[in-house]
């Protein structure tokens, strides 16, 4: 499963609570998100490590791509 | 209620201050008016500032206004009251007068908002015997209120934030974790009597606590705010000279902030403190990265952190269990300065207390 989660413009919590639903409604897959800040960046990464998923950054222009994998081990 | 100003976006609380690090910078260089009556001035990012006014009595002056913290207009008002009266509380003060600082956007919300917002903090300044003189309002797209505070303190009960000695216990007066469960109460994570338990330990007066520390002879104290528990302890362990050590697994929380920490439901100030102290902590090598992250935590309204003689503590902890609402504990002790590294943050540090 593939799912891109657009966080940009978005402050927290809202980018961490719309990558949580988006990961807690797959049970293996991939979890693309969109993010235009720093903080949001740092928080849903400490989400993806607390669901025991990898996390990959990106850093594109002034936005990152963080790709998140659920391998549905942990 | 049918407001909810959580619809609002905007940053939370003090959560919302300028970084202390860059603050320090803005302030470098300037060329400040000086008076022998001035007692505490910025230099130290104390509390409030203390202006001696006779032999026996000094001034004490502040002021702190930031957006909502609550989704009710009502408790809004009050948190907001009860934080910006207790930088008078953390110096020993007693407030006396306040004026309203008032940001609004009259376009989005309706004077019945602004009028539940002033109807809590008026509640809380009687409580604090306090008179609300005036104030001053301005259209703004983001709300924001507070208050400015003046109040007195008996000289000889004048508490700064550099006057913690070696063998001082630190007791910190209410719960941590108030800028993590904002976060989760935006994101509809928290059910509602943690939300409720946050909002009441937010609008509590930190009144009894200063007044303790004043009966139990403590020389140092602060408010535990924006700048989270190791933001303020730095600062007071800076001012004073000393170094401090911290029991993490004494150090009072609201419910289900670890497991928010874990899952990043962190404030962008929580990130701004880390930078700003980090290098100045020891952690030790078990205490886990959200465990950490609370105590970078920006508090709203939070507790004092009190260094009290040893030998007074349980006198102080005697009372504040019938005196003080909010939960309470020593989560440290004051040490010899020890370099670079001002703060240890272990799972228990303390023998003895």
């Amino acid at each position: 499963m593939f799912k891109t989660v657009d966080a940009r413009g978005l402050s927290c919590p809202v980018p961490v609570i719309k990558t949580k639903a988006a990961l807690d409604n797959m049970s293996t897959g991939t979890v693309v998100v969109l993010i235009d800040e720093e903080v949001a960046r740092e928080n849903v990464s400490r989400l993806a490590h607390s669901a025991g998923c990898s996390v990959t950054v990106e850093a594109e222009a002034d936005e990152f791509k963080v790709t998140i994998v659920k391998d549905g081990v942990a | 209620m049918d407001v909810d100003l959580f619809t609002l976006d905007c940053e939370c609380g003090c959560a919302a201050k300028i970084p202390p690090d860059r603050l320090r910078n803005i302030l470098t260089g300037l060329d400040l008016p000086q008076s022998p009556a001035l007692l505490v001035g910025p230099e130290t990012l104390d509390d409030a500032g203390i202006y001696k006014i006779s032999d026996t009595e000094c001034l004490v002056q502040t002021v702190d206004f930031f957006p909502p913290v609550a989704r009710a207009p009502y408790v809004y008002g009050q948190i907001a009251a009860a934080n910006s009266l207790s930088d008078v509380y953390a110096m020993g003060g007693k407030p006396l007068t306040a004026m309203a600082v008032v940001c609004f956007p009259t376009k989005q919300l309706g004077p019945e908002v602004l009028k539940e917002i002033m109807r809590g903090a008026v509640d809380k300044l009687r409580e604090a015997n306090t008179v609300l003189l005036g104030g001053h309002s301005i259209i703004d797209p983001q709300p924001k209120y507070g208050l400015s505070v003046t109040g007195i303190v008996e000289t000889n009960r004048l508490i700064d934030n550099a006057h913690a000695r070696p063998g001082d216990l630190l007791i910190l007066t209410k719960p941590l974790g108030t800028g993590i469960t904002i976060m989760a109460v935006k994101g509809g994570l928290a059910t509602k009597e943690q939300e409720a338990e946050a909002n009441r330990c937010m609008a509590s007066l930190n009144a009894r606590a200063a007044l303790l520390a004043g009966d139990c002879g403590v020389k140092a104290c602060t408010d535990i705010t924006g700048f989270g528990l190791l933001g303020h302890t730095c600062q007071m362990a800076e001012a004073s000279k000393v170094a401090v050590e911290l029991a993490f697994g004494k150090v009072p929380r609201l419910d289900g902030v670890i497991q928010w920490a874990k899952m990043g439901l962190l404030a962008g100030a929580t990130y701004a403190n880390r930078k700003y102290v980090e290098h100045k902590v020891r952690f030790d090598d078990d205490i886990l990265l959200e465990e950490q992250d609370l105590l970078f935590d920006p508090q709203t309204s939070g507790g004092l952190l009190v260094a009290c003689p040893e030998n007074n503590a349980p006198e102080f902890l005697r009372r504040a269990a019938t005196e003080i609402s909010t939960k309470c504990a020593v989560i440290g002790r004051v040490i010899d300065a020890q370099g670079d590294k001002i703060i240890r943050v272990s799972e228990a540090c303390c023998e003895g207390d």
